[in-house]
């Protein structure tokens, strides 16, 4: 298969195996000890939400999935093999990733970042092809072409927001993550992409990690939850079991109060 | 007992500086090595290399070419006035043109350009380490070293002697202007006697030093934007290093270099 653009990978998964599985990940940096035996597995299609208060090492277990930070022990397997580390690029190419911040590229205009990585694969995409998938991307996420042409910095919070998710789906990904999509915004535009997120996991069939504080998020997203408290999985289960569960930590957590097991100051 | 612990805290300060200067110069090290191994390994980023050479070059040649102007005006004035004390005034369209292409036009062009493009380079990568701009190129299957490094170095080795040669040529004309219109040198003789005393060991050094000035600028700029701590204050920290450290690092060079022609 010609992988002009780099477009994801086909979808090899044997069935039953999880897509993701994080089995006794430990990471510390320095003396502080961030991952202390993280273990859960997200099947193909799912999506699993990682909730967890301020420094529980929740983008650090990104960051170890993607090899971004590379873990002390533990094992990471992506369809029951270990990340062959020989061949970044085809590794990464299964993913997708909206970033907190959005991470968009400054000195590039919107259509560029969509298609960075089109554009910049082994062999490139064309342009014009690559500006008119990016115009797609962007029409699917709610953006229409005349911001094809504007910089991050002529976009409100809320259409970056948009903009990294429409770079996250440009190569239709097997396996996509979130951090923190509706931090920073209004509820009304939370809920806006609340529910993109939802639909183009669901269109795409895509494995999705979400990490959030926000419930509502949580709510909309989540076929499965883990809570991390003390670097370690401290609840994982289904969403619909989420409020009857009777782990004081994720009660606390999912109610947002400040009496409980959870330290209120960390 | 209390001199005896004084002296071990006295030299346990010096063991430590002295292991933090050698893990420093190692990183350092590290990271010249990977930025330059991926000269080797495709794919190469023609577009951004192109921008970094306006940006490195182009743009600093209204700072190199001032500097070169007034720094050889000014040296003719100061040749002209400490000749005279020994009657040998004559002397300056010679040593105003070694002055300028052995020293003056490559450390003070370095010095210049590595205010202004290390600062650029630190506080741009640093915003984008800052900003996760970095983790995202990661996840766009894009080597940061080879997108983002490798340009802005290259763009360095190969437009800092460009500029230096261009700021010799300028400051070389400065004498000349002041020399000619000041201190009373008939236009012709300055300029035989500036070619008949240049050689090409002079002007080879000049590149030479150029060059190791321009990767020295753009590598500091890139190693401490690429390490750059949190915050404001974190992006802060690093251009102020990247400016410091190059300066240093330009002016340790230019020694060794000179040992090195001379």
């Amino acid at each position: 298969m010609a992988d002009s653009g780099d477009i994801a990978l086909p979808d090899t998964s044997t069935p039953g195996v999880p897509r993701i599985e994080l089995r006794d990940v430990k990471k510390r940096f320095g003396h502080k000890r961030v991952l202390n035996g993280v273990s859960f597995k997200v099947m193909p299609g799912e999506s699993l939400v990682i909730i967890g208060g301020s420094g529980t090492g929740k983008s650090v277990t990104l960051k170890c999935i993607l090899g971004i930070i590379r873990c002390d022990s533990g094992q990471i397997l992506l369809d029951g093999q270990p990340d062959d580390s020989s061949d970044r690029r085809t590794f990464l190419k299964q993913f997708g990733m909206l970033f907190q911040g959005g991470a968009l590229f400054d000195s590039l205009s919107v259509w560029q970042n969509v298609a960075f990585r089109l554009r910049h694969a082994r062999r490139p995409m064309p342009r014009k092809e690559a500006r008119e998938r990016a115009i797609e991307k962007l029409r699917r996420v709610g953006l229409g072409p005349e911001t094809a042409d504007l910089y991050p910095a002529e976009l409100s919070g809320g259409m970056q927001k948009r903009v990294g998710l429409a770079r996250a789906i440009a190569t239709d990904p097997r396996i996509i993550f979130f951090d923190e999509p509706t931090a920073g915004l209004d509820p009304i535009m939370a809920g806006v992409i609340n529910d993109l997120i939802r639909e183009l996991v669901t269109e795409m069939g895509a494995t999705a990690v979400t990490i959030t504080h926000d419930m509502t998020t949580v709510r909309t997203v989540a076929d499965h939850v883990a809570m991390l408290h003390d670097g370690k999985v401290q609840w994982f289960g289904r969403i619909e079991d989420m409020d009857s569960a009777t782990d004081p930590y994720l009660d606390q957590f999912i109610h947002g109060r400040a009496t409980g097991p959870i330290a209120a100051i960390r | 007992m209390i001199l005896l612990r004084l002296v071990v805290a006295f030299l346990a300060s010096i063991g430590r500086s002295t292991l933090g200067l050698l893990m420093a110069t190692g990183r350092l090290a590290i990271f010249a090595g990977n930025a330059l191994s991926q000269i080797a390994r495709p794919p190469y980023y023609p577009v951004e290399l192109g921008r970094q050479l306006l940006s490195v070059g182009y743009f600093s040649l209204p700072v190199v070419g001032m500097t070169a102007l007034f720094t050889g005006a000014a040296l003719a004035l100061q040749i002209w006035a400490g000749g005279a004390r020994f009657n040998a005034g004559t002397v300056v369209p010679s040593i105003v043109a070694i002055g300028i292409v052995r020293e003056l036009g490559p450390v003070l062009g370095g010095l210049m350009v590595a205010g202004r493009v290390s600062s650029s380079i630190a506080a741009e990568i640093g915003t984008m380490r800052v900003t996760e701009q970095i983790d995202a190129l990661t996840t766009l299957s894009t080597d940061p070293m080879k997108y983002l490094v490798l340009p802005r170095v290259l763009a360095g080795i190969l437009a800092v002697p460009v500029l230096v040669a261009i700021g010799d040529v300028i400051g070389i004309f400065g004498g000349y202007l002041i020399g000619t219109t000041r201190l009373g040198f008939n236009s012709g003789a300055y300029i035989k006697n500036t070619l008949d005393f240049l050689t090409a060991t002079d002007i080879a050094s000049s590149l030479v030093k150029a060059c190791a000035f321009g990767f020295i600028l753009t590598l500091m700029g890139c190693y401490h934007g690429y390490h750059s701590g949190r915050g404001a204050q974190g992006v802060g920290a690093a251009t102020t290093n990247a400016v410091v450290s190059a300066s240093i690092l330009i002016l340790a060079a230019n020694y060794v270099l000179t040992e090195a022609f001379f």
